[in-house]
């Protein structure tokens, strides 16, 4: 089927946003209620088509819409198409519906920033790239919108650039997202290599006859990819400084949406990964160092919006997971993803919400004791508390008890071992949630003076509520009867496998509720009582390992900045001395020569005679030795 | 008499014109050397005249006698005049390129 | 009289109008040089839209005997490739001279030579992509370093002598080693077919496998210090720093095009037996530029000169897909030549207007003025993101046509290059962080922002960026012709797909 609605869902913010750049300080009185109006439209659009499609037979609930032919050379042809199916339905009621409560709060969030305006303009060029990175047809399509997305990070970042350090996060994150991209690019070039087609139908239907190497080739690049945008082991560095952005930024891009959509590639990439299992067991692997090591970092963080970002870093290692498990894992992955973009969005605007009432304060050892103060923002941020360590029924149980059980059910000793770090990750969740619920709501005043904590405007407290009411909910409807599952079957498991049980359920779903027993308790024991207002400095090595974010920048700096810096820097003087050095060389070996020559013109007449001579004879000589 | 041994002088009587162009500093006496040379080519002219049997040669020193002349002329005229304002007739003064 | 030739000799008779004006009127030579050239560039969008476009070969044909004993002619014509850059160059020089309204001033030479230099370069720029004689090709191409070396020389900053002296020399050598190549393609083609320079009979010539290399490599050469090629790059950098903004808009927006035009038109159409023999080496040469020129912006701290090496950089890329030998690397590098023209002259144009309101091209000399003159800080980041290659502006689609091409054939060069996408990023986001973020350096306070002739002169080249990229086809629809009669001329076809047939 084809729709002639979908362009206006990427059109319409985007054409908010060129309006409100192009205007100027003119927009400054209105730009905000326009861009969020714009961004409501954008959800209705959404939820229209979603009512629609639920109207359909399953065979043909995917909408399709061609613009017009993008690229084509040769036997390359990209048309700027849109797709909507039921994974990419998914996206853009997340997206927009996140996207709009997110634009509500920054109403009154940024009202005191000389700049909010831009700022709108930002989060709805944000929200038609992320639009058309879900709705694109093709690899190239998704391409537009996945470096879309990496510019509104990057613009969002380094929104207050004035700070040199947030300018220097904004680059690292485009950086490192363009790392990424060049996972993207290759798997393109695969593809067309391969299957003459970079769309997801073409590629689809070709994909029977492609080489294992081929087909491990692109998987492992699309995982590339995926790593940058999703802050992945090895490219996940850069999403703890992107914290440097204003709060809800966080909350929509780096926690709810963007980063989320290297899942949404691998998902929507299912028919090359159910292909190539090396390149899965490569996913399943770095969803795991993923979560462990985001969780770890969790542990040891102050700054409260660090902290959340770890968790963030956790959490997506447990979809890319899922998503590495093949058909039994995509449901679940999106499951997590959609839950998760409810608890964390409402968790990061719980903590702007915080930081609203503390002077913008993000230390947790200057807060304590706020639930009497905030009593709304304590009780939305417990709600999302309580679904993202995975407490029944909240959001957070259903879709991760689902991803371990998932990963036991791979079998055999390998699944034992996914399993067993997936619960691991849940009990280090539990620990690193209950402690920051600890030091910021809890226990002894650690303020600083000065501060003076009140609750945040209702235009801020309204979408916490919203988010929190999905934290609690969302599990619940999106499981019961295994709705997204049966939901999302024709896009991402077409011949319905059964799976088989390695564990029976109620054991794992025990195992999970007792892993986050643990967790809890272990944090209660240490930070329940009088803290203090500096973190403690006679710490472990492990502690103070983790503190660095277990020396990832110091990594890159070692692997790739120092080595780059240093190369640079023998380049350009290659380039001065050797390169240029030859060039200037000849030239001056010509100069070198003339002055030489030179001396040969003494001004004396007898020495030109001489010449004279010599030459009639060498003329001579040379005469004779013809002839002869 | 053989008339190569006229051959043999002409060249004996160049050579000498020659290495006194070279060597000697004094411009008159590079002007009197220059004139031995031609009076040199003059002899080995009249030489192949008489060896060939014809009057080309002949013909030819007169005309070079003719154009030694006019050298003569031009070149004093030149040695006098570098004379008058260096008050020297050295060759090796009339240098006018730096080292 | 012909469309082409009444372009090309406009430009000379507004040089002519332009001697005529008084020099003590500046504004009234600038405003006579500007009219001159937007009636170019209107002619030239006519030119565009008369062209046909499903037709391969030459159009706007026209020819008139010139040295008749050595086959010489006068002989025009343009196929999709020569059309675009003639388009890129008509397009420019309006948009430059407007942007450099005043760089004409405090040059060694009055402000009517300028124009006049400027002028008589554009004529040679459309005469060089429109001949079709190899002889009159040749003397359009060594005609258009005179007017060059003195916009340098007379007009820029710094060392501008050597810079214009060193840019001299690089050209004539490369151009003497072009002009024995065309001996021999004269003695040739006298010995087989008569004496002639018409590139299209001369495309037919049977020449033995030594002599078809050592005749490449000469042309090879003076278009690989053109374009530039690693290693004969070195002058671009000092010519770049030294000459106005709107001369290097000029020198790299379309005169270092003529040596990738050349390759394509004259290397790999004349000789297509010598290019399959020297492509790993050229391929190579490529690739180290992609590296070597993104290595070495990131090292530059002259915003002028790094601006230079991200072009060489791009050049790399251009060659790459010359070279590569399929219908989409050799579109994706014509069409980069036209999208680099763009984008660099809007980085060239914001940067030459950073360093004269700031009176330094050090780069860190700027910061935070993004803060003070917004317009300008959004034009140069524009600019920046387009030569990064982000999708959504014109160089995406170039450099995924260039990359997707050569990966079909050589997988491991696209590779390679592709690693120059992520320096990209560097070379293009720190100099934005050091001149447009952080706080405002001193003296930077009141830093004018663009007035209303500069974003007059900006505009359209930032639009066509942004159109080019959502909807290339009109450009892409002129060049695939021609893209694919250069593959067919070489002896190649496009690869198959590993994966044959449907499920």
């Amino acid at each position: 089927m084809t729709s002639e609605n979908l362009i206006y869902l990427v059109a319409l913010p985007l054409f908010s946003s060129a309006l409100l750049m192009l205007l100027g300080r003119r927009a400054d009185r209105w730009g905000h209620v326009f861009a969020t109006l714009i961004s409501a439209s954008t959800f209705v659009i959404g939820a229209m088509e979603f009512f629609a499609m639920i109207d359909r037979p399953e065979a043909s609930r995917a909408v399709t819409q061609k613009l017009f032919t993008w690229i084509s050379v040769g036997t390359f042809n990209v048309d700027a198409g849109l797709v909507l199916d039921q994974l990419s339905i998914a996206f853009v009621l997340l997206i927009t519906g996140v996207g709009t409560l997110i634009h509500i709060y920054s109403i009154a969030y940024m009202s005191h920033d000389r700049d909010r305006r831009r700022f709108f303009a930002y989060l709805n060029f944000f929200i038609a790239a992320m639009l058309l990175l879900v709705l694109g047809d093709s690899y190239l399509n998704l391409y537009v919108g996945w470096e879309g997305v990496g510019l509104a990070s990057y613009l969002l970042i380094g929104f207050w650039n004035q700070q040199p350090e947030y300018a220097t996060a904004a680059k690292k994150a485009f950086v490192a997202n363009r790392a990424g991209d060049f996972g993207l690019s290759v798997a393109v070039m695969i593809a067309f290599a391969n299957f003459g087609a970079v769309s997801f139908v073409g590629i689809e239907e070709k994909v029977d006859g492609a080489s294992q190497t081929a087909l491990t080739a692109m998987g492992l690049m699309l995982l590339l990819a995926a790593a940058g945008k999703s802050a992945q082991f090895p490219l996940q560095a850069w999403l703890g400084d992107a914290m440097a952005g204003p709060t809800p930024v966080s909350a929509l891009i780096h926690a709810a949406t963007m980063v989320t959509a290297g899942v949404y590639l691998i998902t929507r990439s299912n028919f090359i990964f159910d292909n190539a299992p090396t390149a899965q067991l490569a996913v399943v692997m770095v969803g795991i160092i993923t979560l462990l090591f985001g969780a770890v970092i969790g542990m040891a963080k102050d700054d409260i919006k660090k902290a959340l970002a770890a968790s963030t870093m956790s959490q997506i290692g447990y979809m890319i997971m899922a998503s590495g498990f093949g058909p039994a894992g995509y449901a679940f992955a999106i499951m997590h993803l959609l839950t998760h973009g409810f608890f964390k969005a409402g968790l990061f605007l719980g903590a702007g919400s915080v930081m609203h009432g503390m002077n913008d304060e993000v230390n947790m050892r200057r807060y304590g004791g706020l639930a009497r103060f905030m009593p709304i923002t304590s009780i939305t941020f417990g709600l999302g508390y309580l679904a993202i360590i995975g407490v029944p029924p909240f959001a957070g149980f259903y879709s991760k008890d689902k991803i371990i059980e998932t990963a036991f059910n791979t079998g055999g000793l390998q699944g034992v071992l996914f399993g067993s770090a997936a619960l691991l990750g849940a009990v280090i969740t539990a620990f690193y949630m209950t402690r920051l619920m600890l030091m910021t709501f809890f226990g002894n005043k650690r303020w600083v003076s000065g501060a003076e904590p009140h609750e945040s405007p209702f235009l801020m407290w309204a979408p916490m509520a919203v988010l929190a009411l999905g934290s609690a909910a969302s599990g619940y409807l999106l499981y019961s009867g295994k709705a997204i599952v049966k939901w999302l079957a024709p896009v991402v498991d077409r011949d319905h496998h059964e799976h088989a049980e390695f564990l029976p359920a109620i054991v794992v779903t025990t195992l999970a509720v007792v892993a986050v027993i643990i967790g809890v308790a272990v944090a209660f024991i240490k930070y329940r009582g009088e803290l203090s207002e500096s973190a403690p400095s006679d710490v472990s090595i492990f502690t103070r390992v983790t503190r660095r974010d277990l020396l990832q920048d110091d990594a890159n700096e070692f692997l790739f900045m120092r080595p780059g810096q240093k190369l640079t820097q023998v380049l350009v003087k290659t380039d001065e001395s050797v390169i240029d050095g030859a060039v200037r060389a000849v030239g001056s070996s010509v100069l070198g020569s003339a002055r030489g020559m030179r001396k040969l013109q003494t001004g004396y007449v007898r020495n030109y005679a001489l010449l004279i001579l010599i030459g009639a004879l060498v003329a001579l000589l040379a005469a004779l030795v013809v002839t002869i | 008499m053989n008339p190569t041994n006229y051959l043999y002088l002409s060249a004996i009587l160049f050579s000498i014109g020659a290495v006194g162009v070279v060597v000697r500093k004094n411009a008159i006496v590079v002007f009197m050397c220059i004139e031995l040379m031609l009076n040199a080519a003059n002899l080995a002219f009249v030489t192949f005249a008489k060896i060939n049997g014809n009057l080309e040669g002949q013909v030819m020193a007169f005309f070079t006698m003719v154009v030694a002349a006019c050298e003569v002329v031009v070149g004093l005229a030149i040695i006098v005049t570098i004379f008058r304002s260096r008050r020297s007739a050295s060759v090796d003064d009339a240098s006018l390129l730096s080292r | 009289m012909n469309l082409l030739t009444s372009m090309g000799v406009l430009p000379l008779i507004g040089a002519g109008l332009v001697v005529l004006l008084p020099a003590t009127n500046a504004k009234l030579v600038k405003q006579c040089a500007l009219l001159v050239s937007l009636l170019v560039a209107t002619l030239g969008i006519t030119m565009t839209v008369g062209f046909e476009r499903d037709v391969t070969g030459f159009q706007y044909v026209e020819k008139y005997s010139w040295i008749p004993s050595l086959g010489i002619s006068y002989q025009l014509g343009i196929d999709g490739i020569s059309l675009i850059l003639i388009l890129l160059s008509v397009l420019l020089v309006p948009i430059v001279i407007l942007a450099g309204w005043n760089e004409s001033e405090g040059g060694r030479f009055s402000v009517k030579t300028f124009y006049i230099l400027i002028l008589i370069l554009e004529t040679m720029m459309i005469g060089v992509f429109a001949a079709t004689d190899l002889f009159l090709f040749y003397v359009f191409f060594e005609a258009m370093l005179v007017p060059v070396y003195f916009l340098i020389g007379g007009y820029g900053s710094g060392a501008r002598q050597a810079a214009a002296v060193k840019f001299l020399l690089y050209s004539l050598f490369g151009g003497l080693l072009m002009l024995a190549s065309i001996i021999g393609i004269f003695v040739i083609s006298g010995n087989q077919i008569g004496r002639t320079f018409d590139i299209t009979t001369l495309s037919a010539l049977e020449i033995d496998t030594t002599t078809q290399n050592f005749l490449f490599l000469g042309f090879f050469i003076a278009f690989a210090i053109k374009a530039p090629l690693w290693p004969l790059h070195t002058w671009l950098p000092d010519a770049a720093k030294s000459a106005t903004p709107g001369t290097s808009v000029l020198l790299l927006g379309v005169l270092d095009k003529v040596g990738t035009f050349g390759m394509i038109r004259y290397c790999v159409e004349l000789f297509p037996e010598a290019s399959r023999t020297f492509t790993p080496l050229i391929i190579t040469l490529a690739v180290i530029s992609i590296i070597y020129g993104a290595f070495l912006a990131i090292g530059q701290e002259d915003i002028k000169s790094l601006i230079a090496f991200t072009s060489i950089s791009h050049f790399g890329f251009i060659t790459l897909g010359i070279f590569a030998m399929t219908t989409q690397a050799n579109s994706g590098a014509t069409l980069y030549m036209l999208n680099h023209g763009f984008s660099t002259a809007a980085l060239f144009l914001t940067a030459g207007w950073m360093v004269s309101r700031r009176g330094s091209s050090t780069i860190s000399d700027f910061g935070g003025l993004q803060r003070v003159t917004p317009i300008l800080a959004w034009s140069f980041f524009i600019a920046g993101l387009s030569s990064l290659a982000l999708p959504g502006l014109s160089s995406f689609v170039s450099e995924s046509l260039v990359l997707v091409g050569t990966y079909t054939r050589y997988p491991v060069a696209a590779i390679i290059a592709t690693f120059g996408i992520i320096l990209a990023a560097l070379y293009i986001l720190i100099p934005v962080q050091k001149a447009l973020h952080g706080p405002t350096t001193a003296g930077n306070e009141n830093l004018p922002d663009l007035k209303k002739r500069e974003i007059l002169a900006i505009a359209p080249v930032i639009s066509l960026i942004i159109a080019l990229g959502i909807y290339p086809k009109p450009a892409l629809e002129i060049i695939n012709p021609a893209a694919k009669s250069t593959i067919t001329k070489a002896g190649y076809s496009d690869p198959q797909p590993l994966v044959k047939g449907d499920k």
